[in-house]
């Protein structure tokens, strides 16, 4: 209890920076997603076949493997990023966590948003064509709306892990909720307290959002539509 | 090829203990994991909220706290308790065996989720059927249930060993030589971070090739004698 009282504030410092960092990279990963999505679901062979390749890349990968690529590979090529301005970038662990984070999630959410795309009854996609709705007509009206709500449990799930994912971070010294804990454990040699508080900022966290999204999916309709090919018992509730 | 100066055989080295904790914490997965559907299903009330808990908690926390809990954590909440009581002593866990029971509570966990979906998916004829043949409970889940389960819990249990692949790579932070671990000391000795690092994340993508591959072979032998719509 006095452990809590002392350490709370820094603490919730950290709470803050992990929202920040969950916040931001699920905001840039989903902006990606959806060009990463409509290039894989592209009938050009280039552009889906590079899609692919960065899905399968940074899903086939640890993300804290990604994150050292990032952060210290970065490092080898200190000359070449120094002339085109970047290094100043590359040198800063917060961009490199919010990049390699961004990355990451931009390739779990692309394949939300394939999935929801081609989960669409062709029907309603032949229909917008049929009343005339150009290309990006039918994107806007038709097949986003449609997508969101068909994606929006899965996507709920994505975010989940991405709050969990923040944590590594830590590793390249960013004070988030686990970077505070393993300073503060080492510093009292308090690891069990430390560390037990974490997970319990972690678990508010995780459980206010997974409430905060059911919320959002009853706003969303998505109950009360949903094509059967999404209906079926998810047996493989895919975790990443 | 890039030039590993001499390094590349630390790197199969570290890719080798990977392997080994992965599959050593998959098959305690499977087997806690298994367990806990059970008792998710059959055990009394008491058992049932204990286990609901124990997914609950360790979904919602990150794998990175778990296992620096478990290995800094637990070691240091037993001294004190020891201290408290007059004892002193001193304890430390070793990192492999940290890294697979970390790995193991946290995938058995969702392991158990698979399993339980899957044996809700059963049409409950079969069981019906194997009673009426008079086959007793445990025939019945060992010869009936289990291998249709198995079909239905393959897909999500693949995902459950390709994350738990990745996962692996956290051990590294606790200082097991695996590839992660391995990889770092390289890409320090030779100042060729991105050289390394990237030679890592092929071989982990390897790995996942290859599991792809596997998986969608064992998909097939599952579900031998069953047709199935495709589309």
């Amino acid at each position: 209890m006095d452990f809590i009282l002392a350490n709370l504030p820094r603490f919730l410092e950290g709470a803050w920076m992990t929202i920040q960092l969950a916040l931001f990279s699920c905001s840039c990963g989903l902006l990606m997603a959806l060009p990463i999505a409509l290039a894989r679901l592209s009938r050009k062979r280039l552009l889906s076949s590079a899609a692919t390749g960065y899905v399968f890349f940074f899903r086939g990968t640890p993300l804290l493997a990604q994150i050292f690529l990032i952060y210290y590979g970065s490092g080898q090529f200190r000359h070449e990023l120094g002339a085109l301005g970047l290094w100043t970038f590359f040198r800063d662990p917060w961009f490199c966590a919010l990049l390699s984070l961004t990355l990451n999630t931009a390739a779990y959410s692309s394949e939300i948003l394939r999935g929801a795309i081609q989960a669409i009854p062709k029907g309603e996609i032949e229909a917008a064509k049929a009343l005339g709705l150009n290309r990006y007509l039918l994107l806007r009206l038709v097949i986003l709306p449609r997508a969101i709500r068909i994606g929006w449990p899965a996507y709920t799930n994505e975010v989940v892990y991405q709050i969990q994912a923040t944590s590594l971070v830590s590793i390249i010294t960013i004070m988030d909720i686990t970077g505070v804990a393993r300073t503060v454990g080492a510093r009292d040699f308090t690891f069990f307290e430390a560390f037990g508080l974490a997970a319990l900022l972690y678990l508010i966290l995780v459980y206010g959002f997974i409430f905060l999204a059911g919320r959002i999916e009853k706003r969303l309709g998505a109950h009360l539509i949903r094509p059967a090919a999404v209906n079926k018992p998810k047996l493989a509730g895919n975790i990443r | 090829m890039p030039d590993f100066q001499g390094y590349g055989w630390l790197l199969l080295d570290g890719l080798v203990l990977t392997l080994g904790v992965a599959i050593a914490s998959m098959l305690g997965a499977l087997a806690l994991g298994l367990l806990a559907a059970l008792g998710k299903l059959f055990a009394p009330r008491a058992g049932k909220v204990l286990i609901e808990v124990y997914t609950t908690f360790v979904r919602g926390v990150p794998e990175l706290v778990l296992l620096l809990l478990i290995y800094y954590g637990l070691p240091t909440l037993v001294q004190n308790t020891a201290a408290k009581a007059g004892y002193d002593l001193s304890l430390s866990i070793n990192p492999f065996v940290a890294g697979i029971g970390t790995l193991t509570v946290i995938y058995a966990a969702f392991a158990c989720e698979v399993f339980r979906a899957a044996y809700l998916a059963l049409p409950p004829g079969q069981r019906e059927a194997a009673y009426a043949l008079g086959l007793n409970p445990v025939i019945t889940f060992r010869k009936v249930e289990l291998p249709q389960m198995m079909r239905y819990a393959l897909p999500g249990l693949g995902n459950v060993w390709m994350v738990l692949v990745k996962a692996t790579a956290l051990i590294s932070i606790i200082q097991l030589p695996e590839l992660m671990r391995n990889a770092d000391i390289a890409a320090r000795s030779t100042r060729q971070p991105f050289t390394f690092f990237f030679a890592a994340c092929l071989l982990y993508l390897a790995i996942t090739a290859i599991s792809m591959l596997g998986q969608a072979r064992l998909e097939r032998w599952a579900a031998r004698g069953t047709t199935e719509a495709r589309s």
